[in-house]
């Protein structure tokens, strides 16, 4: 793989990110199996201890084990940051492409109404709909998907327009193909790097915002063991007491989310093919 | 003595399949007033020359071996802020798209005077001024006006007629033209050569033209290099060049453009195959593939690039 | 003489000036085509030549029916086609077929040849059996002179010559009738374009192909046209047999094109009358009033700056109209060396 010796290569920080960015997702993916004790196990005789051989990372108020509630955590966020990021991904695809291939007066609504959500503030616009339909894993997923769905339309919109002023697009134009064969296959595959690299920050954007929504006790409702409600609920309570119950959840918040960033970095500079050749 | 004297000159950029060497031990000299014009196809190893010379290969590019020597002087050891004096000043550069060479925010005038005020120490109403002058030299109509206009309201002749104006500031010693008049239509291509070689001829500086056209060549050069794959195939006298070209890579060329004048009807005659791939070289010489009077040893050692009368040449056939 | 297969008559394409964002107004209109009628020939090849803006690119492109002409008729086979539906022009499609200048960026980089060669099969014969297909592949790659086996390629593995090479294949899938070739040599370094004008030679020979042939290289037109337009600012200023536009340029504007272009021969050159050329072609937007032509005419008469020419044998200008004969200078064929 070129792609890979290239990354390594050319930039080590976003290869390190890429690196937590997996163990992240193998943590996430087996944090059944990896989960010493279940995540909402109590047992009131272990109550707040610190971290130690028997509890790696300490228990919290009830005795729950603060390491399992953290990996369970990391499932709940990347089921969150993935379906909601995947949402947002083909939301922009299907905005950016209508937009920019057909162009006009369509482009013209599109971009406005764009305009016109994109100066919303995300995180009021979350709480005001969250309040509305209630706090849940599904609204959450939809309405991340939404509100990053929209804002990347733009970018899509952007490369859709260089690849559809190509040549070879207007081969495809000339020799009669159909608008759909168009745009699936001379379009889309085109504008995949920057899907891609739109794809991956916007897992670290959402994991963010989901903890976000659950430290405001809008997000994903307890017992489910996500690193934001962990932040607010025992971590604040028991801030003197155990800090590292709040520790725990935001480190691993702060360094999943700053390695996607910089992995995502990385990905824009080698696969976004405007960036390609500045060397 | 020459303005420019070019001694065994090799360049290789980094990349990531490892070094492509683009220009191989390359020896070239232009006098004072004279045009050497510099042919090749693309990947020949032209454009990178003229960018050795002036020290622009980008942190991925170094010269490797030989010497390039201004009038006398050693470019090749030069610290780079004892380049920055000469480029602009002793040397300049036009290159292909003035669309893109001029600043887009900066009026012309201002453009015109920078390298005077840089490396001539001039106040900027005195370079304004020779800017003016500067204009009127390269035929803008209404120079007054002009240097106070911004460049995309200049036609792309006349800019590129700016760009000479900029490049003659400083009185250079070598103006070096890549592809000057490529991006532009052919009845301006000729306004704008004819003046350019005019004014080599008047101030006695030395021109190096780098083309493709062999048109432009043959109507504006005095003496020719050819280059391939890197490396000098041939340089002589315009006239001889095209009178008796010797390599088999120079004949080929020469016989594959379709011409203004002469029979038509027949096919073309062509060089068979593709240039070759930098990053992998012919271990010989590098037209030996596709030369259809190749030798065995062709494909095996490089041919030195040896003098003949008035001829330099890189062929084994040729001794 | 053949019937035509293309016959474009008084073509006008204008595209719209306008202001405004939301409420859109027509402020004016760029004529990049203007007035222009030709016939091609079954089995011949027409040049359009001409510099920038003159109009050469959208007079083809409105025969492939990309662009809408806004006055004017366009005739394939003896049918009109100027207004046919995306639908009727569907037959038409197949028998017209583009070569492309910039092999680079008209081959899709992310589908292997295979799938570039054959989409055309692909968009009009959709029920062909995959094997056919694979086959027809292979075949047209042989044609254009590359290995059948590289059709599992991607477009970044092959040089530029090459490539022109499976653009051309690509064009040729669907025996197509015409062949519009957009500056297709152009972009080639001379060794390969040489290769590639025989290919396209040899080519219209073996399959009884029609050009229209689009480039700004006299040199290149003067090989390969039967006859030639000269095109300035979207009309045609001349139109005849090329070896009488090469031997007897008439208009003032082919014999200055001419002249311009330099000759690969330094004797020649040397004794060549050095070219007296004034000033550049103006903008398509504000076109200058009668002969567009006559702000840069070295032969220059009154009328010109008022009347629009009428085409007089095969030149649109004043100098040869029939009662003017005696304005004509003498000078006649010195423009041609």
């Amino acid at each position: 793989m070129s792609f890979l010796k290239r990354l390594w290569r050319d930039k080590k920080l976003g290869a390190i990110g890429g690196l937590i960015f997996l163990l992240f997702l193998f943590c996430g993916v087996f944090a059944d199996f990896l989960a010493p004790f279940g995540e909402n196990e109590t047992d009131l005789s272990v109550r707040l201890l610190a971290p130690g051989w028997d509890y790696l990372l300490g228990t919290d108020h009830l005795g729950r084990d603060v390491l399992s509630r953290v990996l369970i955590g990391a499932q709940l966020s990347m089921v969150v940051g993935f379906l909601a990021a995947g949402l947002a991904t083909v939301i922009s695809i299907i905005i950016g492409v209508v937009s920019g291939y057909f162009g006009g007066r369509i482009d013209m609504l599109i971009q406005r109404f764009v305009d016109a959500w994109m100066t919303f503030p995300d995180l009021v616009l979350l709480i005001v709909v969250v309040s509305i339909v209630g706090p849940g894993m599904p609204q959450i997923i939809i309405i991340l998907g939404c509100l990053y769905g929209i804002a990347g339309s733009r970018i899509v919109r952007g490369s859709v327009i260089t690849v559809k002023e190509s040549m070879y697009t207007h081969a495809a134009q000339s020799m009669g193909a159909s608008t759909m064969r168009i745009l699936v296959r001379h379009i889309v595959p085109n504008v995949m790097p920057v899907v891609i690299v739109l794809f991956t920050t916007r897992v670290g954007a959402t994991i963010l915002a989901e903890a976000g929504l659950s430290f405001l006790g809008l997000g994903v409702p307890p017992p489910a063991p996500t690193w934001g409600s962990m932040l607010s609920g025992t971590g604040r309570t028991y801030m003197y007491m155990g800090p590292w119950l709040a520790l725990a959840p935001g480190l691993c918040l702060t360094i999943v989310v700053y390695a996607i960033n910089v992995y995502g970095d990385a990905l824009r500079d080698l696969l976004d093919p405007r960036m390609r050749g500045v060397r | 003595m020459s303005v420019l004297d070019i001694n065994g000159l090799t360049v290789s950029f980094r990349t990531e399949t490892g070094r492509v060497y683009a220009v191989n031990d390359t020896s070239l000299h232009v006098d004072p007033g004279e045009t050497l014009a510099v042919v090749g196809e693309s990947g020949s190893g032209k454009s990178v020359t003229a960018l050795a010379i002036l020290r622009l290969l980008g942190e991925a590019g170094r010269i490797d071996q030989g010497s390039i020597h201004l009038e006398g002087e050693d470019l090749t050891a030069l610290s780079e802020l004892e380049m920055t004096r000469i480029r602009g000043n002793r040397i300049s550069m036009i290159f292909q798209e003035p669309m893109t060479s001029l600043n887009p925010v900066i009026q012309v005038g201002r453009q015109v005077a920078e390298p005077l005020v840089l490396h001539q120490g001039l106040t900027w109403a005195q370079g304004l001024e020779r800017a003016h002058d500067l204009l009127a030299k390269v035929a803008i109509p209404d120079p007054g006006a002009r240097i106070r206009e911004n460049p995309h309201q200049l036609s792309g002749g006349m800019r590129q007629r700016a760009m000479i104006a900029m490049a003659l500031a400083c009185s250079p010693r070598l103006i070096i033209a890549d592809e000057p008049t490529t991006a532009l239509d052919v009845t301006v291509q000729a306004q704008i050569l004819a003046l350019l070689k005019d004014l080599t001829v008047e101030t006695g500086a030395a021109l190096i033209l780098i083309t493709h056209d062999l048109g432009v060549v043959a109507r504006y050069a005095d003496r020719v290099t050819v280059m391939y794959g890197g490396r000098i195939m041939e340089t002589a006298k315009a006239t001889n060049l095209y009178r008796d070209p010797r390599h088999p890579y120079t004949r080929g060329l020469m016989n594959s453009i379709p011409s203004l004048d002469g029979p038509v009807g027949a096919a073309l005659s062509t060089i068979e195959g593709q240039p070759p791939d930098l990053a992998h070289p012919p271990p010989g010489c590098p037209f030996a593939p596709r030369c259809s009077q190749r030798q065995e040893q062709c494909e095996k050692q490089v041919p030195p690039l040896r003098r003949d009368g008035e001829r330099d040449i890189a062929c084994v056939r040729h001794d | 003489m053949t019937d035509p297969l293309i016959s474009v008559s008084d073509l006008k394409v204008h595209f719209p000036v306008t202001e405004g964002v939301l409420i859109t107004r027509q402020t004016g209109s760029v004529k990049a085509v203007d007035g222009v009628s030709f016939d091609v020939r079954k089995g011949e090849t027409l040049s359009l030549v001409g510099e920038s803006g003159c109009g050469k690119s959208t007079t083809a492109l409105a025969v492939l029916r990309m662009v809408e002409p806004t006055a004017g008729s366009i005739h394939f086979d003896g049918e009109n086609i100027t207004t046919l539906d995306r639908n009727a022009m569907r037959p038409y499609r197949q028998r017209m077929q583009m070569v492309y200048q910039d092999p680079f960026s008209s081959l899709n980089p992310r589908m292997k040849v295979a799938d570039i060669v054959g989409e055309p099969l692909r968009v009009h014969r959709p029920d062909q059996p995959r094997s056919d297909y694979r086959k027809r592949v292979r075949e047209l790659l042989d044609v254009v002179g590359l290995l059948p086996d590289m059709a599992d390629r991607y477009p970044h593995e092959f040089s530029g010559g090459q490539r022109q090479r499976i653009g051309i294949a690509r064009a040729l899938a669907l025996q197509p009738d015409l062949l519009i070739c957009d500056e297709a040599v152009s972009a080639l370094d001379v060794s390969i374009q040489a290769q590639v004008i025989n290919l396209l030679m040899t080519l219209q020979k073996e399959f009884n192909l029609t050009y229209l042939f689009i480039s700004h290289d006299l040199s290149v037109v003067r090989h390969v046209s039967d006859r030639i337009a000269v095109m300035y600012l979207g009309q045609i200023v001349e139109l005849k047999k090329r070896d009488d536009l090469f031997a007897n340029p008439e208009h003032p504007y082919t014999r200055t094109l001419l002249n311009a272009v330099p000759v690969a021969n330094p004797d020649l050159e040397a004794r060549r009358e050095q070219p007296l050329i004034i000033g550049e072609v103006p903008s398509v937007r504000n076109p200058p009033s009668g002969c567009r032509f006559h702000p840069r005419c070295p032969d220059v008469l009154p009328e010109c700056r008022t009347t629009a020419p009428g085409v007089h044998g095969n030149v649109a200008c004043h100098l040869y109209a029939p009662n003017d004969g005696a304005t004509l200078p003498g000078r006649t064929s010195e423009g041609g060396s």
